[in-house]
């Protein structure tokens, strides 16, 4: 139990420091990028240096370096991310009201995902040649079509063509379905490859043989006994996959014009909004670590002798 | 740890019609990035009012956008940029990324254990957000795209060449080396940085084709090449606004993507596989 503890505390201040490193690296890399941040808020084309050096300290970029990242440290601790030079908001709170609809769709890309998944894998995994080569395949080609690509095509049928679905925006699920499936295809053959090869492995597990052995059926042998194993590299993609999805987001949201992180980092960028930039970067690394943080807490809750060794 | 960086490649087919047709995709794109005059039937950016938006025909096999370019024409333009992009974006990594592995396995525990935190904690960021940093920091434009993802596929390099140059470090012919009083620099440049190398590049053509994806897919976003160039992401994005009345604008320049992708997945998976047998250790 204290074993546990201290390993816990242990990974918690590495968490603080990643996510510490990140704000870091953000503001570094930032201020040493060309061109001014006061002329990107201001927009016009020739402002007055009397507006453009009002605005600067208004900002608190006159101030030299240190005290700047000083400041943004401090109110990091508080969870103050800044305001947003473009929106004129607090980022916290606009990060806020988009990271819901990335999560949204992020849950959605996944389930649209793994069911098909893990049908092909219980279905293809170490029989059925032919069909196992047509899946290898399918898989091959969804990894390999850009997500934009997909989106877009997704949208040429279904919306335009069919018109089941709104082109953009659309609350609830129907707006939903088509930009969780553009996300969802690319992760499918990922998912298949990595799901069958476990399940072949965990088919010729002496506890596979036994449940043979006692009369089970196949299906039952690979719905409830051998699925349950080959999910587990799944899990341990978890760091991964979320990050995939991250990235998917930035290019669906854009696709089908939905709110969300990614559209936000998106036109952030384009418009030099250093805050937003910092304050999405710092939220996704606290947001991946705690990802694998979990990810190892359930390794050691599934596998005992995990326990005693990383302690 | 390969099944991290580029999932699909483990179990590619590799039969032999697929190879060939990958080899051949490959050698069309490379010849269109070098002279796309010979493929293409029109230049890239001749406007033609008269067939703007015209549908796929013996004149415009692809069909026409908005301006009446011809979309073939484009996308066998494009392939120079998003080619150069593609192999500029893994050049930068591998070279970055196989220095600094070799390196960390050489060059002691603390320049070690330094390096490979710092990687760890890069790896755990999706490689897109990384280039999308780096673009923040360089501005949009397909030079700064390239740097993005080049040093964006850093950690993943620094990674597999460390454990390469693991592997060759214990061999005969280096610890010959030492015996021998050779400089560090001269075992680090003349012994374990060429002997590394080889899995790594293989490993490489592989990620030629992830480049290739996301490089257009920044492009797509707006922050590569800017219209008018011709670059399959941005064509992509330009044509989405007609996808009602001419859905070519945004197939074909998607299709070629895909297609590009695949080859290089295909092609770099069979050099994956023959290498396997020859490499030191094994992978």
């Amino acid at each position: 139990m204290i074993s546990a503890l201290r390993w816990l505390l242990r990974r918690l201040a590495l968490a603080v420091l990643v996510v510490l490193g990140a704000a870091t690296v953000a503001f570094a890399a930032l201020h040493l990028a060309p061109g001014d941040p006061v002329r990107a808020v201001i927009g016009t084309l020739n402002p007055s240096q009397d507006l453009v050096d009002r605005v600067r300290v208004d900002l608190g970029l006159d101030q030299p370096l240190a005290t700047q990242y000083g400041q943004l440290l401090g109110r990091l601790v508080t969870g103050d991310l800044g305001e947003s030079y473009q929106l004129h908001r607090p980022v916290a709170e606009v990060i806020a009201s988009e990271i819901g609809w990335t999560a949204q769709l992020a849950m959605a890309s996944l389930v649209l995902a793994l069911a098909p998944s893990v049908l092909l894998a219980v279905t293809t995994a170490g029989r059925r040649p032919a069909l196992r080569r047509l899946s290898t395949v399918l898989e091959l080609i969804t990894a390999s079509s850009p997500t934009f690509w997909i989106g877009t095509l997704l949208l040429a049928v279904f919306s335009f063509r069919l018109r089941l679905f709104p082109a953009a925006g659309g609350d609830g699920i129907e707006g939903l379905v088509l930009p969780a499936a553009a996300q969802a295809v690319g992760l499918i053959g990922i998912f298949t490859q990595v799901l069958r090869q476990s399940m072949e492995r965990a088919l010729d597990e002496p506890f596979a043989l036994s449940a043979r052995a006692r009369g089970t059926g196949e299906t039952a042998l690979r719905l409830r006994h051998a699925l349950r194993h080959a999910l587990i590299p799944v899990v341990t993609l978890s760091g991964w996959i979320t990050g995939a999805l991250f990235s998917g987001a930035v290019v669906v949201e854009t696709v089908f014009s939905r709110p969300g992180l990614g559209r936000t980092l998106v036109t952030a960028i384009l418009g030099r909004d250093l805050p937003v930039v910092i304050g999405v970067v710092v939220v996704a690394a606290a947001l991946f670590t705690l990802i694998n943080l979990v990810v190892d807490l359930l390794y050691r809750v599934v596998d005992p002798r995990l326990r005693e060794q990383a302690a | 740890m390969t099944t991290l960086l580029t999932p699909v490649a483990a179990t590619l087919p590799r039969a032999r019609p697929a190879l060939i047709a990958a080899w051949a995709v490959l050698g069309l794109l490379a010849l269109a990035a070098l002279w796309p005059d010979l493929l293409a039937t029109a230049p890239p950016d001749a406007v033609d009012p008269a067939s703007a938006l015209a549908p796929i025909g013996p004149d415009h096999p692809f069909g026409a956008d908005q301006l009446g370019r011809d979309v073939y024409s484009r996308v066998v333009h494009g392939a120079r940029l998003s080619l150069l992009i593609g192999l500029g974006a893994t050049t930068i990594a591998v070279s970055v990324g196989a220095l600094l592995g070799v390196l960390a396995a050489t060059a002691g525990r603390t320049a070690d254990e330094v390096l490979m935190r710092i990687t760890d904690v890069l790896l755990a960021f999706p490689g897109l957000l990384l280039a999308l940093l780096v673009i923040a920091v360089l501005g949009p434009g397909p030079v700064n795209t390239t740097i993005a993802l080049g040093l964006a596929a850093v950690p993943g390099y620094v990674r597999l060449s460390r454990g390469q140059a693991l592997v060759v470090r214990e061999s005969g012919y280096v610890r010959a080396a030492v015996v021998l009083g050779r400089s560090r620099a001269a075992i680090f440049f003349r012994h374990v940085l060429p002997n590394a190398l080889p899995p790594v590049l293989v490993f490489a053509t592989v990620d030629i084709g992830t480049a290739l994806m996301a490089s257009t897919s920044l492009s797509f976003l707006g922050l590569g090449p800017q219209p008018p160039t011709p670059e399959w992401g941005s064509m992509l994005a330009e044509g989405r606004d007609y996808l009602d009345s001419a859905w070519g604008l945004t197939v074909f320049p998607g299709l070629v993507v895909t297609v590009a992708v695949i080859a290089c997945y295909v092609v770099g998976a069979h050099l994956r596989a023959r290498f396997e047998g020859r490499t030191p250790g094994g992978r």
